[in-house]
């Protein structure tokens, strides 16, 4: 299987273009044009690539405060993704989100999220629409191995299975909740160990392979379309940067961060596409200079885009009233 | 006209509308075959069947969470949580998802879910079971809150909350399920934020909610036979607040007296009592009186439940205090 050839380069230009949108956004945080907090998911970047490329339009997401490769994966307009982490009017939450609430819902985006395993019972909601509308829509929510320690984690996982609902739990194993270690979390081996429980189909993949991630995303989105219920998928990773761009990393050995380094999800897709001849190096530079040249056409736009008004503070707190309460 | 019990008219102010709208669905603990804890969604499951009427194994955190994640993708979904007390076992759904969605994401999602749930105390339920939290939730913005006090109130508040594009939170008191009363048939909404003056009168505004209406007029019958003409109102929502019929009334007594079941401490009948302070603090004659719970759980044995909680000798008390 793999990703078919005509997705293939456009794939590598999305992880180029997740890798380059986190690096900007760690500059420009340096700089104070990025304000709040900011979780890169460089490191990560097959995931969300692999997994949004398996969906079809009608599919449901549900993010992680880390979700930034989610939603550029699922095509969302970066200028606004770079304007709403700048805080400003044209971002897609006209600066009342930030990073962690980024959403676009036209695009089945249902958002970022800042409680960890805060998604989890959405996806199930969402999987209950799909269910309920009969519109052949999956429901797909990322979340970290810390998030299934949550116990929202559990009633999703319940939940989904005893309704046969179409979602798909697809988990970001990257082996850190902020500095506790996965193995100090858990008792189980492993964190799909956890989908026995709920006699859910599961499979745990490598997370930093997008080919091995697509190929399971399809068939897990196949088999909770038809109805037969939730699948589980692990994806064994690593996170590059520390938790929040800012903290400490005191808490993972140099050695293990480098040992994931040399194991980099993009370095390997461009050796398997040029060992597949499906491109040359010439090729991904020019991919990579398109994806470098998109973010700085994002960030230009963000930058010129204008703060928004500061009364509007008072505005979409009810769809139908404003009580400002002064 | 038909007359009804409170828990009736819940059941049939939810048929109504899942009559009228194929997005609304029901979810909660025992709402199924069961028809409820407290009977409220007696016999829509033989009629709507379980796709629409969704029985769920003890999950609160489920029940919110998913409510919220159909509510912004299409659905109207009315849960269940069998008491308010329940609802701290899923406060992230509620507070921080459902109640935020709207303006986290600059306005671009409706959250239209409705949440029911039973509340009060006076029937020896002890402290996990008996509380009235309206202030928790009266704090957060996003959220509505009603509270009816009748079957006929319940039947149009239940559906205004339905239909309304925002998480509204339905408390219904344990006691008022059992009570009785004339209900339109024509399923009337009415809107969330007006209030009904119960009684008029001229010397003394009363505030009540919930079951407090009950006895709030017990204590203006009491109080009316001593020559004290009390103006009862009831609210009818927590929020939005009808803060012009509370003032009018105020600026025509000079006395008010809030009467919630709440422990005192942080109750919502603080915010109504300093909003008044605030705004027309020259209409006062008197002070502002509250009538609530002491600041205690609500206790086990009877004798001591009915001290912690308020009675309407208490009410009277308070009326007689400011009345002069």
């Amino acid at each position: 299987m793999a990703l078919p050839k005509e997705r293939a380069l456009e794939a590598y230009k999305t992880m180029q273009t997740i890798r380059m949108f986190e690096k900007q956004a760690s500059r420009s945080f340096a700089k104070g044009i990025v304000q709040g907090f900011i979780h890169l998911s460089i490191g990560q970047e097959a995931i969300a690539t692999g997994v949004c490329e398996a969906l079809e339009k009608q599919d449901y997401i549900t993010s992680t405060h880390r979700g930034h490769g989610h939603m550029v994966a699922r095509g969302a307009d970066l200028g606004r993704m770079m304007a709403e982490l700048c805080g400003r009017e044209t971002g897609y939450c006209h600066g009342k989100g930030g990073s962690m609430h980024i959403t676009d819902t036209d695009i089945g985006f249902l958002g970022a999220n800042g409680i960890v395993g805060g998604g989890l019972t959405l996806a199930v909601g969402a999987g209950m629409t799909a269910q309920m509308k009969n519109n052949r829509a999956v429901s797909v929510v990322f979340f970290g191995d810390g998030a299934s320690e949550e116990g929202g984690f559990h009633e999703a996982m319940n939940l989904a299975s005893i309704w046969k609902l179409p979602v798909v739990f697809v988990n970001e194993n990257n082996h850190y909740a902020i500095s506790c270690k996965v193995s100090n979390g858990m008792a189980c081996k492993t964190v799909a160990d956890r989908a026995i429980a709920y006699d859910m189909k599961a499979k745990v993949v490598d997370g930093n392979d997008v080919n091995a991630v697509y190929d399971a995303m399809k068939e897990a989105a196949a088999y909770a379309r038809s109805g037969q219920g939730p699948v589980f998928l692990e994806c064994k990773t690593y996170r590059w940067d520390t938790h929040f761009v800012g903290d400490t990393d005191n808490y993972r050995p140099r050695e293990e961060l480098n040992a994931w380094k040399e194991k980099c999800p993009i370095k390997a897709y461009e050796n398997y596409l040029k060992f597949m001849k499906l491109a040359d190096e010439e090729q991904l530079k020019a991919l990579e200079a398109e994806a470098k040249a998109n973010i700085k056409a994002a960030l230009k736009f963000a930058e010129e885009s204008p703060f928004p008004a500061p009364e509007k503070a008072v505005e979409d707190v009810y769809s139908d009233m404003v009580e400002e309460g002064r | 006209m038909k007359e009804m019990f409170f828990s009736e008219a819940i059941s049939a102010a939810l048929r109504n509308e899942m009559l009228r709208d194929e997005s609304v669905y029901l979810i909660g603990e025992d709402i199924g075959v069961y028809g409820g804890s407290f009977g409220a969604t007696a016999g829509l499951y033989d009629e709507f069947g379980p796709g629409r009427v969704k029985d769920t194994p003890i999950s609160e955190l489920g029940i919110i969470g998913s409510s919220a994640g159909a509510a912004i993708t299409g659905m109207r979904p009315v849960a269940e949580i069998m008491y308010n007390d329940f609802l701290t076992c899923c406060m992230d759904p509620v507070v921080n998802q459902a109640a935020k969605f709207r303006y986290m994401y600059g306005g671009r999602v409706q959250v239209p879910m409705t949440i029911r749930c039973a509340c009060g105390g006076y029937v020896t339920g002890a402290a996990q079971h008996s509380q009235s939290l309206e202030a928790m939730f009266a704090h957060v913005p996003g959220l509505k809150l009603a509270y009816p006090s009748n079957p006929q109130d319940a039947v149009g508040l239940l559906i205004s909350a339905i239909r309304d594009d925002n998480p509204v939170i339905f408390f219904e008191h344990q006691m008022l399920y059992g009570a009785k009363s004339e209900v339109d048939e024509a399923f009337e909404p009415i809107p969330l934020g007006k209030g009904k003056i119960v009684k008029e009168g001229k010397d003394v505004t009363l505030v009540a909610t919930g079951l407090q209406v009950t006895r709030a007029k017990e204590a203006v019958k009491l109080l009316g036979e001593e020559g004290i003409d009390v103006e009862l109102i009831d609210p009818r929502s927590i929020f939005p607040l009808d803060k012009e019929m509370i003032y009018q009334s105020v600026q025509k007594t000079g006395r008010i007296v809030i009467v919630t079941e709440e422990c005192k401490r942080g109750a919502w009948s603080g915010e109504v009592a300093a909003s008044i302070a605030e705004d027309l603090f020259e209409a006062l004659k008197k002070p502002i009186i509250r009538v609530g719970a002491l600041n205690t759980p609500v206790p086990f044995s009877q004798p001591m439940e009915e001290y912690m909680l308020p009675q309407v000798k208490d009410i009277v008390n308070a009326v007689k205090k400011i009345a002069e």
